[in-house]
């Protein structure tokens, strides 16, 4: 039943634009009848900025980025007979990479040699105090060092002492400090994301820091 | 029967309706610091199909890779020379470096960048950079 339910809205949402353009094409009128009574510009579209919904995983040669007319473009791996059975999220590349490697459905190599060697985890967790109003940053280090080395973050991107580095959401945005990785390879940092780190709620008697000009004159 | 040749007519609408813009995987690099000059096609190189078999440290922190598209100035000597790609494109962790076409495979003329990334998805394309970092 579901299964239906499912299929049928998506022939309508594609069948939707053609028909729509159709009828466009069959009786222009309608619309600039409308349009008619003055000079009115074409650019107030709706949603004009935001993107149209995107095809997950597509095969190389249909990707945009590769060539098509290039032979071995056919020859690399499809993603999607990659990700078969592989547990999913709803962004990047709709993979779930550590409950992959927590569930050991992948195990890739630590050492490019030697597959039997284990890395080197750490299992300690950094909360982070936000000043706004959204939960405080419980940043673990176990799936961090999973996939990483040490020396991938310290002491570069990050200086391993309490309080020494400072960092906002614009600066991660734009691919600093935690965006480095996030927002590019790792998880990417979309509203649908903010709780993954975003994870500790702000306790009780939290109040929000006032600015300093509501302190100086609260009455203004 | 009725089902899959439904499907078949939808994929062929999809086709035709979805806009042609680059909808690679996430976290896809196209390098092109050399290749458009050298009249190769710019490197695509699939972050996913690696992150199956090894861990970010072994091409991060074991090969020198820094986090930064096209940041490592790659070419084709250093590859030959057991550096970067060339680490394991040598024939004996994987395929070596005469099938030229598996990297070089993206469409000529695509920038260096890493697909998908925050940046891209601003709706203003220009920034500056903050800091010297």
């Amino acid at each position: 039943m579901k299964m239906k339910q499912f299929f049928l809205g998506v022939v309508a949402l594609s069948v939707l634009p053609v028909v729509a353009s159709q009828v466009e094409a069959a009786q222009p009128p309608l619309k600039e009848v409308k349009a008619a009574k003055g000079h009115v510009s074409t650019a107030n579209t709706f949603n004009r900025l935001l993107e149209k919904s995107k095809a997950r995983n597509l095969p190389p040669a249909e990707d945009g980025i590769h060539d098509p007319d290039n032979d071995n473009t056919h020859v690399l791996q499809p993603p999607k007979i990659a990700y078969d059975g592989l547990p999913t999220t709803p962004f990047g590349n709709y993979v779930d990479w550590v409950k992959a490697l927590d569930t050991d459905l992948l195990q890739p190599r630590y050492d490019r040699f030697d597959p039997t060697i284990e890395p080197l985890i750490m299992d300690l967790d950094i909360v982070r105090e936000v000043k706004s109003t959204v939960p405080d940053v419980v940043f673990p280090h176990k799936p961090h060092t999973q996939w990483l080395h040490c020396s991938n973050c310290h002491p570069k991107i990050f200086i391993p002492q309490r309080k020494a580095n400072v960092m906002n959401m614009s600066g991660i945005l734009l691919g600093q400090q935690c965006g480095v990785c996030h927002g590019k390879v790792a998880f990417p940092v979309t509203t649908q994301s903010c709780t993954k780190c975003h994870s500790k709620p702000k306790p009780a008697d939290w109040k929000p820091p006032q600015s300093e000009t509501s302190l100086k004159d609260p009455w203004r | 029967m009725y089902k899959s040749a439904l499907i078949g007519l939808l994929s062929m609408l999809a086709a035709m309706v979805l806009p042609q813009a680059a909808q690679a995987e996430y976290a896809d690099v196209v390098m092109n610091n050399y290749s458009d000059a050298a009249g190769m096609r710019p490197v695509v190189f699939p972050h996913w199909y690696h992150r199956i078999r090894f861990r970010c440290k072994v091409c991060h922190a074991d090969l020198g890779f820094k986090f930064k598209a096209g940041g490592n100035k790659i070419t084709m000597a250093k590859i030959i020379d057991g550096q970067f790609c060339g680490a394991c494109h040598n024939g004996e962790i994987s395929w070596s470096v005469e099938n030229c076409g598996m990297c070089h495979s993206g469409i000529a003329g695509t920038p260096t960048q890493i697909h998908g990334s925050t940046v891209q998805r601003l709706v203003a394309p220009t920034y500056k950079k903050l800091g010297n970092k």
